[in-house]
């Protein structure tokens, strides 16, 4: 753990490439976490084409569709700013196809194959199933202590993380990972990697103050309270999904409108 | 005769407004029902992720200068919607065909319209998001396949311009016609790789150019194409040096974007441009969009945004503060399962003012406030929701479901996606005396 700097940098990496599903939301929720606490934050937007800084301290990738994904691992593996900066203590949190650039391998969804960073021990490839899609409840793996994790899939990608590598957590209800192990994302130290949008620090601020924590060290409680009554709604959805479609009791006048 | 016949019904019993029945009946008997139904009409089809309602009322408005026209009503842009509105449409008429993106390809296929407008494509139901570039796709070969079309594309898209075959030099400006409009749309997130060959698209900014920026894509040919007709302002410029200054009644630049867009796909059909902008500035109100309700004695303007892209624009068009803003979210089937879109809108522009979170998923929307440093309150209810922003407007915090207006009528915008937007009005319009439409 470094000491703490005067401003917190938080790098968002490629938002145009890798922000198709609101993840660009997790920088904004560790930002305004250090403000609420009188620590000075500042997030860094890194666009394609652009030197990617290795003086953050926390580094946020999001999902995106295929082609940009390819192009986003191109760009990032043509630099070792990312790796140099993970060596030197920075946390990364990467969401979805950011997992997967951040793995070993991935396919893409003609099958062809493009080498990740590396930075985290899994691999990822497709299968002639249907998308993965819905809400996901996952209780994380017992080292990391945080309650359950709420969020949204939309994935076709399938990981299969490396015999010793540590998953974010175990699914309740939906996917994860779904190589049929029961996993859910995988983490590597101070690098984090999940399938969960929502964005996942939105709907979960214990792992924000986890990776804020990781490299800054403890830091003060805040009121919750908002994020809870959401986190307590999603968390019901999730395993009651019959009593959360409201649609069902207005479908007779929906099908009538053809939508 | 069935399927007008069980419309009719559909009307009567208040099950709906009749028309996707009636289609859904008369395809059920039929299945080229589309097809021999379009024979002998002049057509105009209207598609895209944002836009689809008021541009097409804006087109009718433009071609009933010329003589009848029929049009689909709002919503019912899919197939059977399309149906009923032939069917219902007097021989000869001219049509104008609000079309859902997703079925547009089918639509020129069955239809072969004499034109189409393609107005953008953007990121709207997240959990089928892998579907935009696959629409641009679809709609390229349907284009290609019917070479007759006149085709009506926004400059200021990179996956529309593609779609309308903008890198192919051989078919650009070859085919019958494009078209291009440049409208200076904001929202490009959703083309920030070339949909031709997926590398990085360049925008060239500080470079107006004709109505909008300067962009292309890095590697191949994909570019902005000239603009035959641009806005200056709210000045729609055609090539051959008119000017045709756009007054609307519906607020905002977007929809001026959209009447430029209509003007000129009414002018495939051979009308007037200055007549075209003199009918659209008699529309009023879309489908409730830009209605003002008179709700417990406040004054609520109903605008609808169902995605980012939607948003950008609807902040340019609710009032400065101290207006208050109520939103309505809902992520039903037909808005997208995922609210995630929600931290894809820049909402801290709404500081300084009280901001009312609804909908099945205000909660989202509160936190997403709460990060925004936007002073901002949770109701599920609609209709309290209004109460609640018309007493945070009068300052008093003794909050009731009846409002507190003070002695001014509180202007309040209540701004909501699809289905929260249905909900919403009718929550606000129905079973309330002093829910009216207010002018």
């Amino acid at each position: 753990m470094s000491p703490v700097p005067e401003r917190v940098s938080i790098a968002l990496l490629y938002p145009e490439l890798l922000g198709t599903y609101g993840d660009g939301g997790n920088a904004t929720v560790l930002a305004q976490r250090l403000r609420w606490r009188n620590i000075p934050a500042e997030v860094v937007d890194v666009h394609a084409g652009e030197p990617i800084p290795s003086s953050c301290q926390i580094y946020v990738m999001g999902g995106g569709e295929d082609a940009p994904q390819a192009l986003a691992a191109r760009e990032l593996r043509s630099s070792p700013a990312l790796v140099d900066a993970v060596a030197g203590g920075a946390a990364v949190l990467a969401v979805c196809a950011g997992l997967q650039v951040l793995g070993q391998r991935f396919a893409a969804e003609d099958g062809k194959a493009h080498d990740g960073l590396g930075l985290l021990d899994c691999e990822t490839h497709r299968d002639d199933g249907p998308r993965r899609v819905g809400e996901v409840v996952i209780t994380p793996d017992p080292s990391l202590d945080l309650p359950d994790l709420t969020g949204y899939e939309n994935h076709g990608g399938v990981t299969t993380i490396g015999p010793d590598a540590q998953p974010l957590g175990r699914v309740v209800v939906g996917h994860g990972n779904d190589g049929g192990d029961g996993t859910e994302g995988i983490v590597n130290g101070r690098v984090v990697g999940t399938y969960l949008h929502g964005p996942v620090l939105a709907r979960n601020p214990a792992l924000a103050d986890h990776l804020l924590t990781s490299v800054l060290g403890p830091l003060e409680p805040l009121d919750d309270e908002e994020v809870e009554a959401l986190r307590k709604e999603r968390l019901h959805a999730a395993r009651h999904p019959h009593m959360h479609m409201p649609q069902l009791t207005s479908g007779w006048r929906r099908l009538l409108r053809g939508n | 005769m069935a399927g007008r016949a069980i419309a009719d019904a559909s009307r009567w019993v208040g099950a709906g407004e009749g028309s996707v029945i009636g289609g859904r009946v008369t395809l059920a008997i039929d299945q080229r029902a589309l097809e021999l139904m379009a024979a002998g009409h002049q057509s105009v089809a209207v598609s895209g992720t944002n836009g689809k309602t008021t541009t097409t009322r804006l087109l009718a408005a433009a071609l009933s200068t010329r003589g009848p026209v029929s049009t689909n009503s709002a919503g019912a842009n899919l197939i059977p919607g399309l149906v009923s509105s032939l069917f219902r449409g007097r021989a000869g008429a001219a049509v104008a065909l609000e079309v859902d993106e997703g079925h547009l390809a089918e639509a020129i296929a069955a239809v072969h319209p004499t034109a189409v407008v393609l107005l953008n494509l953007s990121r709207d139901q997240l959990d089928r998001f892998g579907e935009v570039r696959r629409h641009a796709a679809d709609w390229r070969l349907a284009l290609a396949a019917s070479p007759g079309t006149v085709v009506v594309a926004n400059a200021d898209d990179p996956l529309v311009c593609w779609a309308a075959g903008a890198c192919e030099p051989a078919t650009n400006g070859q085919r019958c016609g494009v078209t291009w409009v440049g409208t200076g749309q904001r929202w490009r997130a959703d083309a920030s790789a070339c949909p031709n060959c997926g590398s990085r698209i360049r925008w060239t900014e500080g470079r107006g150019e004709r109505g909008g920026v300067p962009w292309a894509c890095t590697s191949c040919t994909l570019a902005r194409p000239r603009p035959d007709a641009w806005l200056e302002g709210s000045d729609l410029v055609l090539a051959d040096g008119r000017r045709l200054p756009i007054h609307l009644q519906l607020p905002g630049r977007v929809n001026v974007s959209n009447a430029a867009m209509a003007v000129a796909g009414a002018m495939v059909l051979g009308v007037d441009p200055g007549r075209a902008v003199r009918a659209m500035s008699r529309v009023r109100a879309v489908a409730g969009r830009y209605q003002v309700l008179n709700v417990g004695g406040a004054r609520v303007r109903l605008l609808l945004a169902k995605n980012p892209a939607g948003w950008a624009e609807a902040l340019g068009l609710i009032r400065p503060p101290p207006t208050p803003v109520i939103i309505g979210i809902n992520a039903g089937v037909a808005d997208g399962r995922d609210p995630s879109w929600l931290w894809d809108v820049p909402f801290e522009q709404l500081r300084g003012r009280l901001v009312v979170a609804t909908g099945e998923r205000g909660r989202d929307l509160a936190v997403r406030l709460r990060y925004a440093g936007v002073r901002h309150t949770y109701e599920p209810d609609y209709r309290k929701a209004v109460a609640v922003g018309a007493a945070g407007l009068a300052g008093g915090s003794n909050v009731s479901a009846r409002g507190a207006a003070g002695p001014k009528q509180a202007e309040i915008d209540f701004v909501a996606n699809y289905t929260s937007f249905q909900d919403a009005r009718r929550a606000l319009t129905s079973g309330a005396r002093g829910a009216v439409p207010a002018r």
